[in-house]
């Protein structure tokens, strides 16, 4: 029986992507590390109806003691932030309840300094590097398990061996390269953040004593005119930009197109319009990078480019 | 015995796998689970000698899984929201055949207007239907509660289906260190199947479940299945002490967390009470002398054992993850009418309705909720109904219907923003 004794602390860890970059996958390699380690853990992806590339995230708690929380990490200790274009993004809600002892990790190869400009963020801000050295595979493929080696690391009550049977466990169906390759950013993460192992510790709980007072209302009855859930206003779904689901651009190269407009016969979203000349034009706010006109396009005049690398001009900004 | 971090999903198939089913007819598209995948492929590894047949809906999954346990083998099913509600006459009508089997929910709300996010509403809609219902608030207790549900079902003085609850995403999608014990030690509490009288065969036709007119019959049939569901309370309590006995946990009609000396009570059931534990150790820490109520069987209703937790306390706050419409939260009707003529009942009965379609309920609201009830009792009666809806969630509200009303300007639509 629990006495009236200080709480247990518990680690409570975010980790921010989008979908298809492996944050669930991410969160279960960390939850079994520290399960390894004997900590009583529960972790647990967050998504609704998004589809590949919608902004998503996971989290992880990690207490010595049950952990009785539940849902979404209010009061995170560490927040992890895998693609760093979610950072325009403010549905992504990146910096939800980070107070000043959060530490916030960025993959990204932009310095630290910048990122806590940008983010107006005091605290403890690191980064991970995505740089790729030439003929590499892309490091944001990687992106996942490289932070969470990093996350594994700045706790530091994770082993190198846990983490690294951890990912053998949570990957056992990948083949031998492709656990290597895991294997290999995992630890290249875990080792370049030893000087911060320890910066992440557990926190402590919301005290019963003063708290922030729900600002409750009573709901006031409205005729169902008001209160039915309809919209009438055409089109609203226009204004959702799932161009910010992309991760993949394609590029049209007009010297190439042939003008034969499979691009945009084939293209799901209606995302592909044709100017007077006949050539195709992308939007960009509303494309979600799924790619199928370059699988239609006869005369491979669309290309991808990583989002990553993506110019301004006619994208999101 | 193994311990692993599973999801609830995931403890659900290990319960239906350790309790040997034998059969398991599914409904395969959305809403059913990874339940069903998990065991799709175990069977198909041959991992688990197990017959499934896919059906083209919850309304036929329901009737395949009581015909096939009418045969006097062990069934097991799984569904979700508008599929339990869609098998909703299969549930009235199987329960009447007096045939046993296993079905998981995985609670969510239900449309209008649609949502994928879990509240207690499916659930509750099928209280009234002769299932018997547990309502887990952890993935330990989805695979433990599968196995006193078979126990509990098979029970001579049972024998009704019964259906174990769990929360959608807290639990379905959450991963939590559960302890996966061997085949063996499970056969030690869970037995073969003695079918007795339950053995449909082909060969041999029986009239099951006639047709009865004028009254009498029906009433004679109906009151019996309520006799029976009554008993499987204290049976409930013997299976409980069984299960202790050999797998060590122990599992109680009605959880009482730090009850015994509490003049506050919260009352809620499902994962969030887990939730409401971790306030209760906060406020406790803060001087405020409260605990929780969780009642874990809903179907039959644990009458008595609540009388005797909440007899003598000063308030009590009733979370409902469900809205009745027209009259309330349902587990508040409820505990109410338990408590009703018992002399030194609860002063105050407070009704919070919370986390419906996945609404989340801060820490900071259980602490509000504890501090409103002392309120409460020092004024010396109940509050009205309280919606857990703030301020700030109106606001977003008003920002969305204007979208939706009367054009585009003044917002922005959906998640996305440029």
């Amino acid at each position: 029986m629990d006495t009236n004794r200080e709480s247990t602390p518990i680690y409570r860890i975010r980790f921010h992507g989008r979908g298809g970059q492996g944050m669930k996958t991410a969160g279960r390699i960390l939850g079994t590390a520290f399960f390894l380690e004997g900590f009583v853990v529960q972790d647990a992806p967050r998504y609704g109806a998004e589809r590949r590339g919608a902004p998503i995230f996971a989290y992880v708690r990690a207490s010595r003691a049950p952990v009785n929380e539940r849902g979404v990490i209010h009061n995170p200790d560490l927040v992890i932030i895998a693609d760093e274009t979610l950072a325009m993004i403010p549905a992504a809600e990146i910096l939800r309840g980070v107070t000043g002892r959060t530490v916030l990790l960025i993959h990204s190869s932009e310095e630290p300094e910048t990122w806590k400009e940008r983010l107006a963020f005091a605290g403890t801000l690191l980064t991970l590097s995505t740089a790729t050295e030439p003929g590499d595979i892309p490091r944001f493929r990687f992106a996942g398990v490289a932070c969470a080696g990093a996350a594994a690391r700045l706790a530091d009550v994770i082993s190198r061996s846990s983490l690294e049977q951890a990912i053998r466990a949570e990957l056992r169906h990948v083949g031998a390269a492709v656990m290597s390759k895991n294997l290999e950013m995992a630890l290249q993460s875990y080792d370049l953040m030893a000087q911060y192992a320890g910066r992440v510790t557990p926190g402590g709980e919301i005290a019963a004593d003063t708290w922030l007072r729900p600002d409750w209302v009573d709901l006031p009855f409205e005729d169902a005119g008001v209160s039915a859930p309809a919209v009438f206003t055409p089109a609203t779904s226009e204004m959702v930009k799932t161009g910010l689901w992309r991760n993949m651009r394609p590029i049209i190269d007009q010297a190439l197109c042939s003008r034969c407009r499979l691009c945009g016969v084939y293209c799901p979203d209606g995302c592909i319009s044709i100017d007077m000349a006949g050539y195709p034009h992308i939007d960009y706010d509303h494309c979600k990078g799924c790619l199928i006109c370059i699988a239609q396009c006869p005369s491979h005049a669309v290309r991808p480019i990583p989002e990553h690398d993506g110019k301004p001009e006619g994208g999101v900004k | 015995m193994k311990r692993a971090m599973i999801t609830g999903n995931s403890a659900a198939a290990w319960g239906a796998r350790l309790a040997g089913a034998e059969y398991v007819p599914a409904f395969p598209i959305t809403p059913q689970t990874e339940i069903i995948e998990t065991l799709a492929q175990w069977i198909d590894r041959g991992e688990m000698e197990c017959g499934m047949t896919t059906l083209e809906s919850e309304h036929s999954m329901i009737t395949a899984a009581a015909s096939a346990a009418a045969t006097g083998i062990r069934v097991f099913t799984a569904t979700s929201s508008q599929g339990l509600l869609y098998g909703m006459e299969m549930l009235y009508t199987v329960s009447g055949w007096r045939a046993p089997f296993v079905m998981v929910n995985v609670s969510r709300g239900l449309a209008s207007p649609i949502t994928l996010e879990p509240d207690h509403n499916d659930i509750l809609a099928a209280r009234d239907s002769g299932f018997l219902q547990l309502h887990c608030a952890t993935c330990q207790e989805v695979l433990d509660c599968i196995l006193i549900a078979y126990r509990l079902a098979e029970d001579e003085r049972v024998r009704l289906p019964v259906i174990v609850n769990m929360d959608g995403f807290h639990l379905s999608f959450t991963r939590e260190p559960v302890e996966i014990p061997d085949r063996d030690t499970v056969d030690h509490f869970l037995p073969d199947f003695e079918p007795g009288n339950v053995r449909f065969r082909a060969s041999e036709p029986v009239s099951q479940a006639v047709t009865v007119l004028g009254g009498a019959l029906y009433s004679y049939f109906r009151y019996e299945m309520h006799l029976a569901a009554m008993n499987a309370l204290s049976a409930f309590d013997e299976i409980a002490a069984d299960f202790t006995s050999v797998f060590g946990r122990r599992h109680e009609l009605v959880e009482s967390y730090r009850t015994g000396d509490a003049e506050l009570v919260f009352v809620m059931i499902g994962s969030f009470a887990t939730k409401a534990r971790a306030a209760v150790d906060s406020l406790r820490r803060a001087g405020v002398a409260v605990g929780l109520m969780r009642p874990l069987l809903i179907r039959p209703f644990p009458r008595d054992r609540i009388r005797e937790i909440l007899a003598g306390k000063k308030g009590v706050a009733v979370i409902d993850q469900n809205l009745s419409v027209g009259m309330g939260g349902v587990l508040h009707t409820e505990v109410a009418s338990a408590l009703y003529g018992l002399p030194d009942a609860p002063l105050v009965l407070n009704s919070f309705i919370g986390g419906l379609g996945g609404r989340d309920i801060s820490a900071e609201e259980f602490y509000e909720m504890a501090s409103v009830t002392t309120k409460a009792v020092s004024d010396g009666r109940s509050l009205p109904p309280r919606l857990l809806f703030t301020g700030q969630e109106l606001a977003e509200v008003r920002r969305l219907q204007e979208i939706a009303k009367s054009g585009r300007k003044g917002g922005n639509g959906g998640k996305g923003e440029s």
